[in-house]
């Protein structure tokens, strides 16, 4: 069993008295390998977020199981080892970040977890470095830009050393420049540091940045596959609300009108040169 | 330009001083130790050594007069107050100035301004804690030395903890608060003119968006700190460890002594 992330057959009601009430998860069934950068997407209300928090035990399947790299989230005792090994970023930086300078804050994970205090002080600086805030260990939080405040969230979750970060809708409430910040943070971890990657967007230029995607859509998985192959079905995307990245989008159009291209052209690199064969 | 860019919590003047240095555990003893010696010694003699004190730390902490002074606004109206009532109801010694029922007997004014010197110390030394003591310093400081009492039921951990998330988002608070003002006098509010009932009322459609997404923000922080392995005071280390040294018990030593000599002045002298 090498997976890092396995789910089995995941239901989740948010009303557990009122079984039939619409499940949030319905038979959830997927697994994710170590390294892997995979993204979860699907429209509002499809269960992005409930399944991230299936992943470090902040919810617990009402039926089926989730393993987080070999440990059962049903294991009461495992808990905070869980949540050491799966570190979740949120999408409001404002409401993740809790003290008042941002090296403390990076501090609160592995304070938590019992680290000794010279130990943490390293942790710190790694993760700072990490992030590339170093420079801004000793500024008061409140006072960066929601990108650097979203970075240092991030730091605040590798200075506890998880195997997975988990981003939930990150970069939603991010400028442009503060997305891209975080998106590169991500990607860096994921190839330099071999961080197993789980990202939740409504950006589908940043989903396709993802080697993997799953589509989530009212609580069940309609669509895992690699990125190319997911985003080549763009009526079946369409069909649940979603957007396609819009490179694709555009060679479905130009598709539409005879010329010659891929279905599965997913960045801009990737249309010049084929338009470049065409001409 | 922030309607609101006047509010400022805490009043930390950074420094490198000795006095900055200490332990924020020995600061927080002495500045309490120094508060009882306050009510428990009489007479202008000791206070006079006790303002001395004052002066003489401040000195050595380098924090300018001006900013030490600046603790007493807010409270002006009080001190006032204290000497005006007890100047003129105070009775003892000798008239000193009578107009119709109005009576100013010298007891009076000695005890005025007693309770008003009494007044000015008690504000200056707290304020000289927390102008060479940054916040969370005085928050670990508090935990630790309330920490004995978690043993009783006393909330040590907890009570720190508010406080520091208190900190950290008064700051963001203050922010949103600005942003809804903002739209809301783009849209023909006014929180500025009419009577007290008037901009009381004003306020409430500032107050209800405030506190509805502060309990929205309180929901998504418990979750993030819950997500980063929080369980509570238990198992948890601490990045900074506080640490007595030297300093600190020369500190307590030269307060010891400097409070006795008040108490004896008072008493003897
Ligand atoms: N705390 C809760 N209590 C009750 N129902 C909830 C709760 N949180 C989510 N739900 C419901 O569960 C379903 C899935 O919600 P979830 O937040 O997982 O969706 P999502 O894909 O993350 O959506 P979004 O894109 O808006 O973040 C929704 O129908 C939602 O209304
Ligand atoms: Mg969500």
């Amino acid at each position: 069993m090498s997976a890092i992330i396995r789910m089995e057959g995941v239901s989740f009601s948010y009303n557990s008295d009122d079984p039939q009430q619409t499940q949030a998860l319905q038979g959830v069934s997927l697994s994710i390998e170590p390294g892997e950068f995979v993204a979860i997407v699907g429209r509002n209300g499809s269960g992005k977020s409930t399944l991230a928090k299936h992943i470090n035990a902040i919810l617990t399947p009402t039926s089926g199981e989730v393993w987080v790299d070999g440990i059962s989230t049903k294991d009461t005792d495992s808990v905070f080892a869980i949540r050491q090994i799966a570190g979740m970023v949120f999408q409001n930086p404002d409401n993740q970040i809790v003290a008042t300078i941002v090296e403390e804050d990076v501090a609160f994970g592995p304070e938590n977890l019992g680290i000794p205090s010279d130990e943490i002080r390293r942790r710190i600086d790694e993760a700072l470095s990490l992030v590339r805030m170093s420079d801004y260990a000793l500024h008061p939080p409140h006072l960066l830009s929601g990108g650097q405040k979203q970075r240092v969230a991030i730091a605040g979750v590798l200075a506890m050393h998880p195997k997975i970060l988990i981003l939930d809708e990150s970069t939603a409430m991010l400028d442009p420049l503060g997305r891209q910040e975080v998106m590169e943070t991500a990607l860096r971890l994921n190839r330099e540091r071999g961080m197993t990657v789980v990202l939740i967007t409504h950006h589908m230029d940043e989903a396709v940045r993802a080697e993997r995607v799953i589509v989530l859509d009212r609580g069940r998985v309609v669509l895992d596959g690699s990125t190319r192959e997911v985003f080549s079905q763009v009526d079946l995307l369409r069909q649940l609300g979603l957007d396609v990245p819009q490179v694709t989008s555009l060679a479905q159009l130009l598709r539409e009108q005879g010329l010659n291209l891929q279905p599965d052209v997913l960045t801009v690199g990737e249309m010049v040169e084929q338009l470049c064969q065409l001409l | 330009m922030s309607i609101l860019k006047n509010v400022t919590i805490g009043q930390y003047y950074p420094g490198d001083s000795v006095v900055h240095r200490l332990d924020p555990r020995t600061k927080l003893v002495l500045s309490f130790a120094f508060i009882i010696v306050l009510f428990l010694v009489n007479g202008f003699l000791p206070y006079l050594w006790l303002a001395a004190l004052v002066m003489v730390v401040a000195q050595i902490a380098r924090v300018p007069l001006k900013i030490m002074l600046r603790g007493l606004s807010p409270l002006k109206f009080i001190i006032a107050l204290t000497f005006l009532l007890h100047l003129f109801t105070t009775r003892g010694g000798t008239v000193l100035w009578q107009l119709g029922f109005l009576r100013i007997e010298s007891n009076g004014l000695a005890q005025g301004a007693f309770l008003a010197f009494r007044l000015i110390l008690l504000v200056v030394a707290t304020s000289l804690l927390t102008l060479t003591t940054s916040p969370i310093a005085l928050t670990d400081g508090l935990e630790r030395i309330l920490s004995p009492g978690a043993r009783f039921g006393l909330p040590a951990h907890e009570l720190a903890m508010m406080m520091t998330i208190a900190l950290r988002f008064i700051p963001t608070l203050i922010e949103e608060a600005d942003k809804i003002m903002r739209a809301q006098l783009a849209r023909g509010a006014d929180f500025e003119s009419g009577g007290l009932i008037k901009r009381a009322k004003s306020l409430l459609p500032l107050l209800v968006p405030l506190f509805v997404s502060a309990f929205r923000r309180a929901d998504e922080l418990a979750m993030a700190m819950e997500a980063r392995a929080y369980r509570g005071g238990k198992h948890r280390t601490r990045l900074k460890v506080l640490k007595y040294t030297a300093k600190d018990f020369w500190a307590y030593f030269l307060a010891a002594l400097a409070f006795g000599i008040a108490y004896f002045l008072g008493r003897w002298v």
